[in-house]
């Protein structure tokens, strides 16, 4: 992969993201364009996860670095965020006039929806292609629990569930 | 006034765990209640057109500095918003690199997957929530969903059928 086709994948990434990154993302990376195997993106993502900062900001980082170094870092992160950022500005500047129209209030009321549906799809798929043990998958719906419903802070959820996270996979490894 | 916007948005940077909406609260009290850069209702409208608007919604930080501060505040809050994450993420980047002959990391680094996973689905479940406010939205959720999980289509035609069915029927 060239570092021009690196910022291509990452532009479009940010560019059509409309309700977050995160299943455009994976959908480019993993099955558009097979950078990455689902395991493997899966496993970037979980780091960029834990650490400060966007996940998919984070994997760009380490996608970016894997496949060109510093300039793969630097081309992955400038395409994620170079487009949207004109977009956000020009839509703020047009603040006024957007969004006051009835139709482009139910039209997006409709995207809201279906981008609800799209991160809980993708939430689905990855699960159901990787397979995770039993007690990885109940580590999972914990996070889904702790962060939906009983809207405990982030962070706490991940200093908590992360070392169980890995420490139950090591003991699953070893076994 | 840069200096303290880039400042401010680098310590939001490394709350942020978890992404933009972890650290909202945070962002909140900073902006509005500390510093007095802007009124309440400007810092909600500024964070629903970031989520409106393509691309990761860490960059309400970006329009917010742009408020606050014209160009030069957008400048300061994106890379104040970006660089310690990404510094960050680099260093453990390169610690995963020079540990990849270890045979435990792929597991551990397995072992945080169903952390993201959870999580990226308990975004969902709110965004959901936020927006199915009667039995149409349930419809374009649960149908977007199963469209994403079941093909392998590009997840934007979701977007577009839920715009187009919103516009139509909402």
């Amino acid at each position: 992969m060239r570092l021009g086709e690196l910022f291509l994948g990452y532009a479009k990434i940010g560019l059509l993201g409309f309700g977050g990154v995160a299943a455009i993302a994976r959908h480019v990376i993993v099955e558009e364009r097979k950078w990455l195997s689902e395991r493997d993106y899966a496993e970037v993502l979980g780091l960029g996860q834990v650490l400060p900062g966007p996940n998919v900001g984070n994997a760009a980082v380490m996608i970016g670095r894997r496949f060109h170094g510093f300039a793969g870092a630097v081309t992955a992160t400038a395409g994620l965020y170079s487009g949207p950022l004109a977009i956000l500005v020009l839509l703020a500047v047009f603040y006024d006039h957007f969004g006051q129209e009835p139709g482009v209030a139910s039209f997006m009321r409709g995207v809201a929806a279906a981008a609800a549906g799209m991160v809980i799809g993708m939430a689905v798929k990855m699960a159901d292609k990787l397979r995770p043990p039993i007690e990885l998958i109940g580590v999972g719906l914990l996070s889904l629990v702790a962060g939906a419903w009983l809207r405990l802070p982030l962070p706490l959820i991940v200093l908590i569930l992360a070392p169980l996270g890995i420490w139950l996979s090591l003991r699953r490894h070893a076994a | 006034m840069i200096l303290q916007l880039f400042l401010t948005f680098s310590l939001l940077s490394l709350l942020a765990i978890g992404g933009a909406n972890a650290v909202l609260p945070e962002m909140y009290r900073q902006i509005v209640e500390i510093h007095g850069w802007m009124e309440a209702a400007t810092f909600a409208q500024l964070f629903a057109l970031a989520q409106a608007a393509p691309g990761p919604n860490i960059l309400a930080a970006s329009v917010m500095g742009w408020r606050i501060a014209g160009p030069s505040g957008l400048a300061a809050a994106t890379l104040g918003m970006l660089l310690p994450a990404a510094i960050l993420a680099w260093c453990v980047a390169g610690v995963t690199q020079r540990l990849s002959r270890a045979p435990w990391l792929k597991p551990a680094q397995f072992g945080l997957v169903p952390v993201a996973i959870g999580l990226i689905a308990a975004s969902g479940v709110i965004m959901a929530e936020a927006a199915g406010t009667g039995p149409l939205p349930w419809i374009i959720i649960l149908g977007s969903a199963a469209f994403v999980w079941r093909t392998a289509f590009s997840p934007l035609w979701a977007l577009a059928a839920g715009g187009v069915l919103g516009w139509i029927l909402l």
